[in-house]
């Protein structure tokens, strides 16, 4: 009886409204949608500051490598090179660093260190740009010219990569301070993803008399390998814009050198340096061409990494990042 | 308290702060500029303050190039640089621009040899360490300047600053104008393209480079090397006699420079026995045509205050001040300003 009550009871009330629900969507449509045309604000910005640099240097800008302020003759090649390679160093030491310490934390800590640790990593994150810049410059770049470059060259000093003049700020430690700013997100990122890999893959795979180390290969981490690749990314994003500690550091020199010994310059430093004394039209939009480019490494890198984890395929587990 | 009671009292509020800050509101004279002189700035329009009450200063140091973007779009009262505009950049000014010469500074040449000993060098060594000719610190050019200094077999390495400044406007400046192979190659500007070297922002990123780097050589103002307790050389000036970055050695330089009308000078090089090489000015850049009656005769009352009893603050916290034959110059300029 009850239940037929409760039922002629609903039959009679109202629809319920449905204009908070519309409003609701397209709120967030508006909010999702500006982000959007942000995007495209800056990027028509960009291409109308530069417009003077681009129609002097034509596709010559990207490729050139010289870049002198006083004859008015502007090439990026050397920035556009220096934010590839110090990004990719950071990479190389990041993402073994930052998903090792990820499996760490969710597979094989004791819980009572879980959260100390974590808490550590995500303290670094908070630390600011220029901070990491004065203890490179004061810390760092000493100790890597004094104990670790001479050991480098001692050892591995057949490869060109290792070669040349030691002056401690380099293109390498660049990608070391980089390294260290992107492995809290990374970090981050990927302990939730791992954290949301099934227990029942686990215990499927410990059914069948895995290890551990199998269990965490076979069931989580080649489980979570498109997440992580998506973790990767964000660290990516964060090293190719990183600025401040990147100039005190890199050596600000623009030249394309095979040695990671050798200074470097990237896009973003570039920009930070010369921006605010530069006085001419055809300098400012040299480097207005600049931030265009940076837009555009930014913009090609994410989907190049982007079209790498579809063509990885397995099963989705990069919910977590998106 | 319903939504629209707390909005009307937000109102109310809200009007009656605006028309307090309204009633005691001073003239704000909005500024905008280079660094560089960015504390004797501050420090005069503190002191001024006390002066005349009823107007206040708003200077922003956002750089030279800043300084001249931003009095051209006339979105300041004034502008402020460590070099003269360009003829190019004043053509598009909507009205004459006055250079006002403020203070001047010099830039010190630092380095890092083992025993830190007081070095010589002249215009010609210069150019040579820094488009990377001489190589090593026992060079026979660098030990004829420096009789009875044991100068070490090591390498030198250059350091320039990397971001755009007055600092490497008035040192390129210098080089260009002892050598004519450097400015040819290089030039002069706020930023260059450096034979050799490497780059640290800022003053505080060439000393730190230089003190961390063994046998180094990098370029700073010379407050920063003072307050740092750098080591610096002494420069072989036109006279041929070497001389210490000093206040007394900038005004002397500035005292000998040619000076034209227009103020748009170099200072590198003065003739002299005691002038310093390396020093450069430091400008403000106002219209001659003030639009604003009221502002434009409190910033002029301000500069004739400043390029006066303001003058006698520079030394003290390391700037030269204008020698007095410039500072009467630089008076009658100002009081060609129209408001």
């Amino acid at each position: 009886m009850a239940e037929i009550n409760s039922m002629t009871v609903a039959a009679e009330m109202k629809p319920p409204s449905r204009v908070g629900d519309h409003v609701f969507k397209w709120i967030t449509g508006l909010m999702a949608f500006s982000v959007l045309v942000l995007i495209v604000v800056v990027g028509w910005e960009l291409y109308k500051g530069s417009n003077l640099a681009v129609h002097k240097f034509g596709f010559k800008f990207v490729t050139s490598s010289n870049w002198d302020p006083v004859e008015e003759n502007f090439g990026a090649w050397p920035f556009i090179f220096g934010t590839l390679v110090s990004s990719l160093i950071a990479l190389v030491i990041a993402v073994p660093l930052s998903v090792a310490t990820a499996v760490f934390l969710t597979e094989l800590a004791p819980p009572k260190l879980r959260q100390p640790i974590v808490s550590i990593i995500e303290m670094l994150a908070a630390v600011p740009s220029v901070i990491y810049g004065l203890w490179g410059i004061f810390v760092l770049i000493p100790w890597l010219r004094e104990h670790c470059f001479p050991v480098l060259q001692k050892w591995l000093g057949f490869l060109p990569l290792f070669q040349g003049p030691i002056y401690g700020v380099s293109m390498l430690a660049a990608g070391i301070i980089i390294a260290i700013m992107i492995v809290p997100i990374i970090t981050s990122v990927s302990r939730e993803i791992l954290r949301s890999v099934p227990d029942l893959q686990r215990e499927a795979a410990y059914g069948l008399g895995a290890t551990r180390w199998e269990v965490t290969r076979i069931a989580v981490l080649s489980y979570a390998k498109r997440g992580l690749c998506g973790a990767v990314i964000l660290g990516l994003g964060r090293a190719l814009g990183e600025t401040m500690a990147v100039t005190m550091v890199i050596g600000n020199r623009p030249e394309v050198a095979a040695s990671l010994f050798a200074p470097g310059y990237t896009l973003a430093s570039v920009i930070a340096n010369e921006f605010a004394e530069a006085t001419t039209d055809m300098y400012l939009s040299a480097l207005f061409e600049i931030a265009l480019v940076l837009f555009a490494v930014t913009i090609v890198t994410n989907i190049l990494a982007q079209l790498l984890i579809s063509a990885m395929g397995g099963p989705r587990a990069s919910r977590a990042i998106q | 308290m319903n939504t629209i009671q707390l909005i009307r009292r937000a109102a109310l509020v809200a009007l009656v702060a605006g028309s307090v800050a309204g009633a005691s509101a001073q003239m704000l004279i909005n500024g905008a500029g280079a660094t560089f002189p960015y504390p004797i700035y501050s420090k005069w329009f503190d002191s001024y303050a006390k002066i005349d009450p009823s107007v206040r200063f708003n200077y922003q140091s956002i750089g030279s190039g800043g300084g001249q973007k931003q009095i051209l779009a006339q979105t300041v009262d004034f502008g402020a640089s460590d070099g003269p505009m360009s003829d190019e950049n004043l053509d598009k000014a909507s009205g004459k621009i006055l250079h006002i010469p403020t203070v001047a500074g010099a830039v010190v040449v630092t380095y890092n040899i083992s025993g830190s000993p007081k070095l010589k060098l002249d215009g010609a060594t210069l150019v040579d360490i820094f488009r990377g000719k001489i190589t090593k610190w026992n060079d026979a050019k660098i030990a004829a300047l420096n009789e009875g200094v044991t100068l070490p077999n090591q390498n030198i390495i250059v350091v320039h600053r990397s971001d755009g400044s007055g600092t490497s406007y008035i040192f390129t400046s210098y080089l260009s104008a002892v050598s004519y192979e450097w400015q040819q190659e290089v030039g002069a500007n706020t930023s260059v393209k450096w034979p050799s070297g490497l780059g640290g922002k800022g003053n505080e990123g060439v000393a730190g480079l230089v003190k961390q780097t063994p046998g180094a050589i990098g370029y700073v103002e010379l407050i920063y090397a003072k307050q740092n307790k750098l080591a610096y050389a002494d420069l072989k000036n036109a006279d041929g006699k070497f001389v210490s970055a000093s206040i007394e050695s900038v005004t002397a330089a500035l005292a000998t420079a040619r000076i034209p009308d227009d103020f748009r000078f170099k200072m590198v090089n003065a003739p002299g026995p005691v002038a310093y090489p390396i020093s450069g000015a430091t400008w403000l850049l106002i219209y001659q045509q003030q639009k604003d009656p009221a502002k434009g005769k409190k910033l002029v009352e301000f500069l004739k205050w400043a390029l006066t009893d303001g003058e006698k603050l520079a030394s003290e916290i390391g700037y030269a001040p204008l020698p007095e034959a410039i500072q009467q110059r630089v008076l009658n300029r100002v009081a060609e300003i129209k408001y």
